[in-house]
């Protein structure tokens, strides 16, 4: 078989099996419609496809195919607008939005993925051509594909904050989780029913790094959402009483979540807090510069 | 976000309130909350209770 052949074909299947690799960890974020995963798929395979052609390509002294990785990657920006835009429309019947954040995240990570699976179809191709051993650079393949999920995990919660039990109370109409105020709720059945089912969380951040991305409010509406639709929630469109909360204690940074979820389970609810992954767009580090050092201390 | 609306008021106290908002009067606590619970359904709208014998509806 013709050296090229193999060198592309070899790059290829390395980048559709790293791109396959990478759907596999969406459970949180991707809706996990059939045919979300077969245009997940195909865009892998031209990704891969194109990582793989650019060595051929400089040997074949074919410089014009190199810049239609230029092209390719203009291509793959489209994938970022077509996330964003659809997780949008979706976003209407929610009864708990995700908020922009969180989307532009998710839309960010889905242009991201086709990169890396150019990255390693680019490195496969790159070691068969050199070495001219397939079973070498399928290993070098998967271990690229290894490397690249382990960079791009990201955090999660549990990194920046401790997650601890709230308290849910009430101080007259004052609905509280430990000692941070969440909202005024009138109805005294609604109080009733809310002290009887609800549960409350309090997150609390571990340095001023993590209070200031505590701080932003698409990191608190990505930490309700993860709840609810892990959860379930007892809101409908008639019952704003349940819609679950995020608010700040304005002294320590501390933030609390309140939700009534369809299962009242606290240690799922816990689990599934600290698993919220920390978004790029509201991750903050003012202790990376002098004046915030300042002012921690 | 903040897109709330005064929907309505419940009251008890005739004197608290005035003004022009949809200002419903209850004799007693128990039908100050049905009466908010019932405006609440039907406007989709979340009751607070203001402490002085006032409650109003807000729409969020």
């Amino acid at each position: 078989m013709d050296e090229f052949a193999i060198t592309i074909s070899l790059g290829s299947l390395m980048g559709v099996m790293a791109r396959a690799y990478m759907l596999r960890s969406d459970y949180r974020q991707y809706p996990g419609y059939p045919h979300g995963y077969v245009t997940h798929l195909s865009l892998g395979f031209i990704a891969s496809a194109l990582g793989s052609v650019a060595i051929p390509a400089i040997v074949a002294k074919e410089y014009a195919a190199v810049t239609f990785l230029a092209l390719a990657a203009e291509q793959f920006r489209n994938i970022r607008n077509m996330e964003r835009e659809s997780l949008s429309a979706l976003e209407e019947a929610e009864l708990v939005p995700r908020g922009h954040d969180y989307i532009e995240g998710i839309a960010r990570v889905f242009e991201a993925r086709n990169y890396l699976v150019m990255v390693t179809a680019l490195i496969t191709s790159t070691v068969y051509y050199l070495f001219r051993w397939p079973l070498a650079s399928i290993f070098v393949g998967f271990v690229s594909i290894l490397m690249t999920s382990f960079l791009m995990r990201g955090k999660i919660l549990s990194d920046l904050a401790e997650v601890r039990v709230g308290k849910i109370s009430f101080e007259g109409p004052l609905l509280k989780v430990g000692n941070i105020d969440i909202m005024n709720v009138g109805l005294p059945q609604m109080r009733e029913k809310i002290l009887s089912d609800a549960l409350g969380v309090e997150i609390h951040p571990k340095d001023d790094n993590a209070r200031s991305t505590l701080h932003n409010m698409g990191q608190r509406q990505a930490i309700a959402h993860v709840a609810t639709s892990i959860l379930g929630t007892k809101k409908d469109v008639d019952t704003p009483e349940f819609t679950p909360m995020v608010r700040k204690d304005i002294d320590t940074g501390a933030i609390a979540l309140y939700c009534v979820p369809a299962e009242k389970d606290i240690e799922s609810l816990l689990f599934a807090v600290r698993k919220v992954p920390i978004l790029e767009s509201a991750y903050r580090k003012p202790l990376k510069t002098k004046a915030g050092r300042m002012a921690a201390d | 976000m903040s897109d709330e609306q005064l929907m309505a008021v419940v009251t008890r106290n005739k004197e608290a309130i005035s003004g022009d908002v949809a200002i419903f009067h209850a004799a007693d606590e128990q039908e100050q909350a049905k009466i908010a619970t019932t405006l609440a359904k039907v406007l989709k709208a979340m009751v607070h209770d203001i402490g002085n014998g006032v409650y109003i509806i807000v729409k969020h």
